[in-house]
């Protein structure tokens, strides 16, 4: 694959910036305009770009994790949050509203929903990851059926 | 506390199974001893005629609930249960080679036993279904755990199939039975039975649960071919208990619903037919195992006719029968193991002087085989008396006639029964000696201890007589009769001399009875209809399949779109609300955009090469994100951004794999696909145009809005909604998206490997 040395240093030096931007939408998500999921998404398309710079290679450099681990710890996260308030007593399908937020805590809204956000990021990452590899492995389906047959 | 305490079996044996060896079957055991040890505390109390019950509420709501109940009836299975039980796993200690799998085996037959006990004790007709599925399944897992053997698993498939069909037909009934009755309540019910036709189709489905369970003619054919189970399995699930569950049934709704019409004649008629078609066929089985399954046919047969007759006597009888059978049969079952794993086979031909080689076995297999032919002063004879005393009236002409089918059947009983004790013990085929060793002491001590009991009771009936009595007393059956030896000269002795005179014929003949069985032409059998049904079946549905699924991407597209207008489309045309006023646009630049929107989509349909439509796709996507912020949605707007720009990369990827352009498409598909797009694009036109008019009620933003900052303190609304209000739909969204995309990658990796991998 042939690489253009201005995309990769532009790709590489953005990288970052997208990943705190999403980041960024994470956390204010619950006030403004953002939340996991878009957050999720703007990640996954940082991790797009550095695939059109470089090749999945440089996808897995930065993204160490396997696919289905983020997948898991996201999903995990989520289940774990919604499972919490019934673990201390609440109901988990009615209250979910009424437990799942905590009370504020200084000038810092954070609540426990932020978690489940958190969760739903990791998965919709995970999912870019995933596709970006399944389709974005070098096609080397015809070389190999000559090798082979 | 029964139904635990085999749960934490269940739980605990495949762990210790590594350590133990095939000692893992004697832990195992200590499960039905203690059974066995509560049930006979309870007894007393229960053989006054009172009853236990313990309830606890589970879905109220759909009249859902564990009302466990044990009364005298409950308590006899729950004797056979964990009895044989006992015996089967102290048996299994010495039958099972050591095998890292025998944890399973042991803790699917302790799952087994509690679902068996569940179904008795349950008083609830949904629990008892549940509990009764319990037993198809781990009678399924047990069937085929031999599980590298081709015909164990599609014997274990044979059986889950007809007894899962019979099941289900059965929970069908229950649920007629319980809406007409208006409870669940298995007692409650049968002290109100509700009557009609609905009740006669219930009783019916019911019916077709029982008979299959208890392979019953026509659906016996399952029940020979489980004997690819291992022989304790067989023991237990085909003598004792699961096939017994159609009879605990039967006898449970015969006393209340024994004169609607449809009951009796397909109860007896099935009984009938099974007694002498079973009987038939166990004379000309070579397979000591599969004798006895016939013979168990056979036997059920009988069952089955006594309990679903429902009269006093007949119920009475039933219930000494169960237990008689219960011990003679397990006892020959557990026989054919020990021969089999000494002797390294089951064919009565090829089996030599195995009395010289185990004289003991011996002896308690011809006191087993002896009370199975009815044959005084054993238990099966005493079973057999009150047999014939229940099922013959002489005041009623067709109770003469099954009288004499009876009779009839007991004789081909004790042919089959001599068929065995000679067929394993006597004289074989002159031939190689083979080497037998003598198998040890607590192996065969299983089979004594049921030889010893039938002896026993048959002696001295009177030490069973409360039982049975109290069984049958809790059936509403208060027989004149009792458990006895001795009636004095009367028809049921003359009938059972009569039998036992055939039979002898009938051994007499057995060389020339056998030869005539085998020139007659072979029936269609059973078996032959089930193999036809489900090759049939498949083939159907390959056929279906292949319709409905033709592998055209533009024809499952068009099926779904057409159905999608078209049902919406009848509701909004039977009512149909046109707005008061119509805006065009509210904006000028809303206007604007709109047209790229329109503009772009346009274009990429008339595009030849896939990348360009892919890029104008993306254009109209963005013009989609442009009209939410006009909406004042920055964060669909936000979304829908990121979306697009992250699909456009998805589809560079995907073409990387595609040619470039487009196949030529021919005028007449182009012109149907276009179709196709407008009646669609028109339908979502109107039909937003008229659901934005007709609301009715407030919407529910409004609530979310005010809602959002106070209880979940954010002030972005749709975010609130997504995390906090509608939290668990979005749980449930992320994973359904986690196990699709999980999915779609497997099958292109799959696809890939396939074509890599297949030379």
């Amino acid at each position: 694959m042939k690489r253009s040395v201005i995309l990769d240093r532009c790709v590489r030096a953005e990288f970052h910036t997208l990943v705190l931007i999403s980041l960024f939408l994470l956390f204010a998500g619950h006030n403004q305009p953002g939340g996991g999921f878009v957050g999720g998404l703007v990640a996954g398309a940082a991790l797009g770009l550095r695939f059109l710079a470089g090749g999945i290679d440089e996808v897995q450099q930065a993204a160490r994790f396997h696919p289905f681990a983020i997948i898991g710890a996201g999903l995990l996260l989520g289940a774990a949050t919604a499972l919490v308030p019934l673990a201390i007593g609440d109901q988990l399908l009615r209250s979910a509203k009424a437990t799942v937020d905590l009370p504020v805590v200084g000038s810092v809204h954070l609540s426990s929903s932020l978690v489940f956000d958190a969760g739903v990021y990791l998965v919709v990452v995970g999912l870019v990851l995933l596709m970006l590899r399944a389709l974005g492995e070098p096609d080397d389906g015809g070389s190999d059926r000559e090798v082979v047959g | 506390m029964l139904l635990a305490a085999h749960l934490l079996g269940v739980a605990v044996l495949p762990a210790v199974a590594r350590r133990l060896g095939s000692r893992v079957f004697l832990a195992g055991a200590i499960v039905p001893a203690a059974v066995l040890v509560w049930a006979a505390v309870q007894a007393p109390s229960i053989a006054d005629g009172g009853s236990l019950v313990q309830a606890v509420e589970w879905v109220p709501g759909l009249g859902l609930d564990l009302r466990l109940r044990l009364d005298g009836f409950a308590l006899l299975f729950v004797f056979l249960i964990s009895g044989i039980g006992l015996a089967v796993f102290v048996y299994s200690r010495w039958y099972m080679r050591t095998d890292p799998a025998n944890g399973r085996l042991a803790a699917t037959l302790l799952a087994f036993a509690g679902a068996m006990i569940g179904l008795v004790v349950s008083d609830n007709l949904l629990a008892l279904f549940v509990f009764w599925e319990l037993t198809t399944v781990t009678s399924f897992l047990l069937i085929g755990s031999q599980d590298t053997d081709a015909d164990a698993r599609s014997a274990a498939l044979q059986a889950l199939l007809t007894t899962g069909v019979g099941g289900l037909a059965m929970l069908a009934g229950f649920i007629l039975l319980g809406l007409q009755a208006g409870t669940f309540t298995l007692s409650e019910l049968l002290a109100k039975p509700p009557s009609g036709v609905v009740t006669s189709v219930a009783l019916v489905l019911v019916l077709a649960g029982a008979l299959t369970k208890s392979a019953q003619v026509p659906f016996h054919s399952w029940l020979p071919r489980a004997m690819a189970a291992p022989t304790p399995v067989s023991a237990y699930l085909h003598s004792a208990t699961m096939v017994k569950a159609g009879v605990f049934v039967i006898a449970r709704f015969a006393p209340v619903f024994g004169e609607v019409a449809v009951w009796r004649p397909i109860v007896v008629t099935a009984g009938l037919a099974s007694m002498f078609v079973g009987g038939y066929r166990a004379l000309r089985q070579h397979d000591l195992k599969l004798l006895l399954a016939f013979g168990t046919v056979s036997q059920l047969g009988l069952l089955v006719v006594l309990f679903g007759l429902g009269t006093p006597q007949a119920t009475f009888a039933g219930c000494a029968l169960l237990l008689a059978h219960a011990a003679f049969k397990a006892g020959l079952f557990l026989t054919v193991g020990v021969v089999d794993h000494q002797a390294k086979t089951r064919d009565l031909r090829l089996l030599d002087g195995m009395a010289r080689k185990m004289p003991a076995l011996s002896v308690a297999a011809g006191i087993c085989a002896a009370s199975m032919a009815g044959v005084p002063p054993l238990l099966g004879f005493v079973a057999k008396e009150l047999a014939l005393e229940g099922v013959v009236a002489p005041d009623a002409p067709q109770r003469v006639l099954i009288g004499a089918l009876v009779v009839v059947g007991a004789m081909l009983t004790v042919a089959y029964s001599a068929r065995f004790q000679l067929g394993a013990f006597g004289r074989g085929r002159p031939g190689p000696d083979r080497p037998v060793d003598r198998p040890p002491r607590p192996f065969v001590a299983p089979v004594a201890i049921l030889a010893a009991i039938t002896v026993v009771c048959g002696l001295f009936p009177a030490t069973l007589d409360w039982l049975v009595q109290a069984a049958a007393g809790s059936l509403g059956a208060v027989p004149d009769s009792y458990l006895a030896l001795w009636h004095g000269v009367n028809l049921p002795l003359l009938l059972s001399a009569v039998s036992l005179a055939g039979g002898a014929v009938l051994i007499a003949v057995r060389a020339r009875l056998e030869a005539a069985q085998d020139a007659m032409p072979t029936v269609p059998s059973a078996d032959r209809a089930y193999d036809g049904l489900v090759d049939g079946l498949l083939r159907r549905a390959a056929d279906a399949t292949g319709l409905m699924q033709n592998g055209s991407l533009p024809v499952y597209l068009a099926v779904i779109l057409l159905t999608v207008v078209t049902v919406p489309a009848a509701a909004l045309l039977l009512d149909p609300r046109w707005p008061q006023a119509l805006a065009l646009a509210h904006t000028p630049l809303q206007g604007f955009v709109g047209a790229v929107a329109a503009v772009a989509a346009i274009v990429a349909c008339r595009q030849g090469r896939r990348f360009s439509a892919v890029l104008l796709l993306g254009v109209v996507g963005y013009a989609m994100a442009g009209l939410f912020v006009i909406h004042g949605a920055p964060d669909l707007a936000l979304t829908q951004l990121v979306i697009e720009t992250l699909l456009v990369v998805v589809f560079m990827l995907v073409l990387r794999r595609l040619p470039d352009e487009f196949p030529p498409r021919n005028r007449h598909s182009s012109l149907v696909a276009a179709s196709v797009a407008l009646v669609v694009a028109a339908f979502v036109f109107v039909f937003s145009l008229l659901s934005t008019a007709s609301r009715s009620t407030p919407p529910v933003s409004d609530a979310y809005l005010e809602r959002a900052q106070p209880e979940a303190g954010g002030r972005n609304v749709v975010n609130v909604v997504l995390v906090d209000f509608r939290g668990l739909d979005t749980l449930g969204e992320i994973t359904v998206l986690a196990v699709a995309a999980v999915g779609v990658v497997m099958l292109v990796r799959g696809r890939r490997h396939e074509d890599v991998g297949q030379p």
